[in-house]
């Protein structure tokens, strides 16, 4: 019984070892002069040269800087949006009795499984025609108005679990649907409110498709799309700077995978999102 | 008295409902099912944006029908998913039944197969498997050691599509954590009583875990496929956005971009648009119809 137990871990850590692997030697690789990257399958490192950072920093026409700040800017007004529109959503969908709940709800499922791709074109046309093309609003707007199915879902699952003995204390202390909602299910609901807020965040960051399509002026790019820039502009002559701008791009995911590790795991276990 | 007390709240409660929903429903109209309809509409238009759409009847579905790279994109995309998917889901499901209950570092362990999963959509990460699987990259140099002269993986027709199949089974972590959900859900009893009855490990899987688990394993089929079907960032970057060499790694959705936003033949990418849809509600439907000869529904 020991030894199988042990046989498992091996098997397990050298799983690990193969499965981030490649993260780590992109990590090692960033301090690396260039030519050394090429043939040094190894983790060693003889010096630690930032050399990549500062060149990949200011490789393109705005410093690396600006293109943090759009992501941010764009991932703060996604989780904001969701957070609201979503938890709204489904504390209507949980606890109000209302015509049309089942064929509405149904709907709302349905969307979930719908691709993007059916839509962008006409999406486009109508974001174009309010001038928002290069600007941050098609990235946005849609969050505002509950797009994000999977969160409406995971909200609604969430608030089912939280006892109607509560509601029906603060109606009978004459509380109504918005004071409820705001006093009483949204503070009970902060762990799905995490989740979504962390799985926003890292979509958000990660969007490239919508970013492509929308963010074309350098000033307004976003991480995924300045990278993709990156690329284009050095072909595969400088990996060392790709590499340290990659793992410049990579580290607020990696962050926010740590805090926030426990509920991210929950929400999948849960409702089976990515 | 009773009754008008409960059409009292109820019409309250519609009132609440319509304000609560507001943005969900605004959102409904004007970002999906507005858009879908005109889509729809646009199917059967030539429009480039710069004229109004002009209708052009079947004559879209009659390209679908005609067109050589889009079919040749269907097979690289039927290839990606047919194989991506079921192999993606058998490694997190192995994984998830060697991550057994209660086990010392489990979390450790489940941290590190799950954190692919959250970095795999990035661009990030297509630049590096961009650099690994290059003619000069990692697999080669490590190849190298054992005397191996590598090809160039993302370079060679045969092989591209393969790397990014195997891009997409490096991320089984998000099925597996929802295998381990599954796996938690099992009465230890069953195993008991299976092992009392002499039962070894591979048929207590076989006839406990896979059709006790089978719920899981069609949820987990559904999602992936209806997800990988519109995998486009890791074929976008490795390939520079051509979906190259010789189309071998030409996406459906990298085809849908370049004649959409590339090409701005607006009509045909809505036409596609909806033959994506089409073809993602068969593969749903299938699963569905095909879940009652397999998946397991305790009663």
């Amino acid at each position: 019984m020991r030894a199988s137990s042990l046989v498992r871990h091996a098997v397990l850590i050298v799983a690990c070892l193969i499965m981030i692997y490649p993260l780590l030697w992109m990590v090692v690789s960033s301090f690396r002069p260039d030519d050394l990257i090429f043939r040094q399958p190894g983790l060693w490192l003889t010096s630690l040269d930032t050399v990549n950072y500062r060149e990949g920093w200011s490789a393109l026409t705005r410093p690396f800087s600006v293109y943090l700040a759009n992501s941010a800017v764009v991932a703060l007004g996604a989780i904001i949006g969701n957070l609201v529109s979503c938890s709204m959503a489904a504390y209507a969908f949980a606890r109000l009795e209302f015509r049309g709940r089942k064929a509405l709800f149904g709907i709302m499922l349905l969307t979930i499984m719908l691709p993007f791709h059916v839509v962008v074109v006409p999406q486009y046309i109508l974001f174009s025609q309010f001038g928002w093309v290069n600007t941050f609003w098609p990235l946005i707007v849609p969050k505002l108005l509950a797009t994000d199915s999977f969160f409406v879902f995971l909200m609604v699952q969430f608030i089912r679990g939280i006892p109607r003995e509560l509601d029906e204390a603060a109606r009978i202390d004459g509380a109504g649907h918005p004071r409820i909602f705001l006093a009483i299910i949204l503070p009970l609901m902060t762990p799905a409110l995490a989740t979504t807020a962390i799985f926003t965040f890292i979509w958000s960051w990660n969007d490239f498709f919508t970013a492509l399509i929308y963010l074309t002026a350098p000033d307004m790019f976003t991480v995924p799309v300045a990278l993709r820039a990156f690329v284009d502009s050095t072909g595969s002559t400088s990996w060392g700077s790709l590499f340290a701008m990659s793992i410049v791009t990579l580290a607020p995911v990696f962050l926010a995978f740590l805090l926030g590790q426990r509920f991210l795991v929950k929400g999948i276990a849960t409702t089976g999102i990515k | 008295m009773a009754r008008t007390t409960t059409s009292r709240v109820r019409k309250r409660d519609d009132r609440a409902a319509y304000v609560f929903l507001l943005p969900w429903f605004v959102g409904l109209v004007v970002i999906t099912i507005g858009p879908m309809a005109m889509s729809l509409y646009l199917s059967f238009t030539d429009y480039s944006m710069l004229a109004p759409p002009n209708w052009v009847g079947l004559d879209n579905v009659e390209r679908l029908l005609t067109d050589e790279r889009l079919h040749n994109s269907l097979r690289v995309t039927f290839t990606y998913v047919l194989v991506g998917v079921p192999l993606q889901l058998a490694v997190a499901l192995a994984v998830a039944v060697v991550l057994n209950r209660g086990m010392r570092g489990l979390a450790f362990y489940r941290s590190v197969f799950y954190l692919p999963s959250l970095l795999g959509g990035s661009v990030a990460i297509a630049v590096l498997w961009k650099q690994i699987f290059g003619s000069t990259g990692l697999v080669n140099d490590v190849l190298a050691l054992v005397g191996i002269a590598g090809p160039g993986w993302i370079s060679d027709p045969r092989t591209a599509l393969s790397s990014i199949i195997l891009l997409h089974v490096w991320t089984f972590g998000a099925p597996m954590i929802i295998f381990l959900a599954g796996l938690r859900q099992i009465p230890e009893m069953y195993y008991e009583a299976a092992t009392v009855d002499g039962a070894g490990p591979l048929q207590r899987f076989r006839r406990i875990t896979l059709p006790m688990l089978s719920p899981i394993i069609f949820f987990n089929l559904i999602l992936q496929i209806i997800g990988s079907f519109q995998a486009f960032t890791q074929a976008f970057i490795v390939s520079g956005g051509s979906g190259g060499p010789s189309d071998s790694t030409m996406f459906f959705t990298l085809l849908l971009y370049q004649r959409g936003f590339g090409e701005l033949d607006m009509g045909y990418a809505s036409a596609m648009a909806w033959l994506l849809l089409l073809i993602i509600t068969i593969f749903t439907a299938v699963n569905f119809i095909a879940s009652r000869y397999w998946v397991f529904h305790e009663s």
